[in-house]
């Protein structure tokens, strides 16, 4: 029987790319079916009826919520090809451990945008904070899984696509203080995978002048 | 009768190998931290040996700042002088390495939904519950609304089981554990009830038989040190808010 897997998903969200790149990554086909967020439809909300957010994932009929929950899920029941997570549970633990750090950059990189003045400087400083800690964490492997693309790369590597509007808004450059992430990502983007899944970060870009105007940010 | 047999043999078998191996692990843990407890717990229930160190936050010892570098928090777990950080990681650590005794189920989708629920209680629940604890009037009203429904949520969860995590203690049990626990605690010193055995019946019946179960109960936190220092930290966060 053949597998029937939906994502519910926003085509900007840095959250949902996560899961775009694991589906892709195991060569799956899915149906993709952007929601509106402001007008959430029933089967978001039967879906996911705890957050009401996405991405949701729907595998034959079952939904799985939260992005890095998704990735470990698809993980582990299409298991033989292309594994993200190490074998080794020590090498797991610091996936997960620096997966679940990547979160912060969430919510940092949306006050980097959302907010003015002294506020955006103190996210601006935990931003980089954060990708400074990441970056030492690669140190000098290809990818964080090593020599292979894995589970930390996909958690991390969606917000690179984020990058120039948050550059934008908070004045800063990533380059000048994260060259080594800058050229992870870059090295990413060559996977058809990461490629194919992440958007365009002029549009991005397009996506918070629109979402600073409706919030009345100005 | 047949099952109690088989794990106890499996536990007893893993002590053996423990004990072959040589194997250290060690808990950075503080006194109270519902975190650490989780681990207590986890390391309990597979019948692990291990030795505690115990850290007073205001004085972090280097030892805990060189494994946590990153957070500088407990609970960190020492396994053969590797550490891993964040109470469930450690826990999917503890349950990969150890296999007596397991704490996730092996069905991946009801894997992703322990998951899920573990983390609904660290970044929902908990939050919910402590902004109903540190406010007061109606402001604490106000609060009383999402802390309700969040835990309307986990009393939804409990439908047709006994633990989170069916017949047994499992790894969302563990994760919520704290709630068996603190809430007693936070209602007594707030004087208001939170987890009321009428308009939440199954959450109620799960804090006692989870609280009952040996290895949870033998291991709760001084209550006389808790109500103290939470009463404490009530009045703190009260008066910083007023000023």
């Amino acid at each position: 029987m053949a597998d029937e897997i939906i994502l519910l998903d926003l085509w900007a969200s840095m959250l949902g790319m996560r899961v775009r790149v694991a589906l892709a990554e195991k060569g799956l086909k899915y149906e993709y079916r952007e929601q509106d967020l402001r007008n959430k439809s029933p089967l978001l909300l039967e879906m996911n009826p705890v957050h009401k957010k996405i991405p949701v994932l729907i595998h034959n009929g079952k939904p799985i919520c939260e992005s890095l929950i998704i990735v470990q899920y698809i993980d582990e029941v299409w298991y033989n090809k292309s594994p993200l997570l190490p074998s080794d549970p020590y090498q797991r633990a610091q996936a997960r451990f620096w997966a679940d750090y990547t979160d912060k950059l969430y919510e940092l990189g949306r006050q980097l945008w959302l907010t003015k003045g002294e506020e955006q400087e103190t996210a601006k400083k935990g931003f980089m904070e954060c990708l400074k800690l990441l970056e030492g964490e690669l140190g000098d492997k290809p990818y964080f899984g090593g020599e292979i693309f894995g589970f930390l790369d996909v958690a991390l590597v969606t917000f690179s696509c984020w990058f120039f509007a948050y550059e934008s808004f908070g004045n800063f450059s990533v380059e000048a203080e994260c060259p080594k992430l800058v050229a992870w990502s870059k090295r990413c983007m060559e996977k058809e995978s990461v490629s194919s899944s992440l958007e365009d970060p002029l549009k991005i870009h397009g996506f918070v002048i629109m979402m600073r105007k409706e919030l009345g940010v100005e | 009768m047949c099952i109690k047999k088989g794990i106890s043999a499996a536990i007893a078998l893993a002590r053996y190998d423990q004990n072959i191996m040589g194997e250290e692990v060690k808990l950075f843990r503080t006194w109270s931290s519902p975190f650490a407890l989780r681990i207590v717990w986890a390391l309990g229930i597979k019948a692990i040996e291990y030795e505690t160190v115990f850290e007073d936050i205001s004085n972090k010892s280097p030892s805990l700042l060189q494994c946590n570098p990153v957070h500088g928090k407990v609970p960190v777990l020492l396994h053969n002088g590797t550490p891993i950080a964040e109470s469930l990681v450690i826990l999917e650590y503890i349950d990969e390495t150890w296999k007596q005794a397991p704490l996730l189920p092996v069905d991946p989708h009801e894997r992703a939904m322990a998951r899920f629920w573990a983390k609904f209680g660290d970044d929902k629940v908990l939050g919910s519950i402590w902004s109903v604890f540190i406010k007061q009037g109606k402001e604490q009203e106000e609060a009383m609304v999402p802390a309700m429904e969040n835990l309307k949520f986990l009393e939804e969860e409990l439908k047709g089981k006994k633990f989170f995590g069916g017949e047994t203690i499992g790894f969302v049990d563990l994760a919520l554990g704290w709630l068996a626990n603190l809430i007693g605690l936070l209602e007594e010193i707030v004087g208001l009830k939170v987890v009321d055995g009428e308009k939440l019946p199954l959450l109620s019946a799960w804090m006692q038989e989870f609280g009952d179960a040996p290895i949870i109960r033998d291991n709760w936190p001084a209550r006389d040190g808790m109500i103290l220092k939470f009463q404490a930290l009530r009045d703190a966060t009260i008066a910083a808010a007023s000023k």
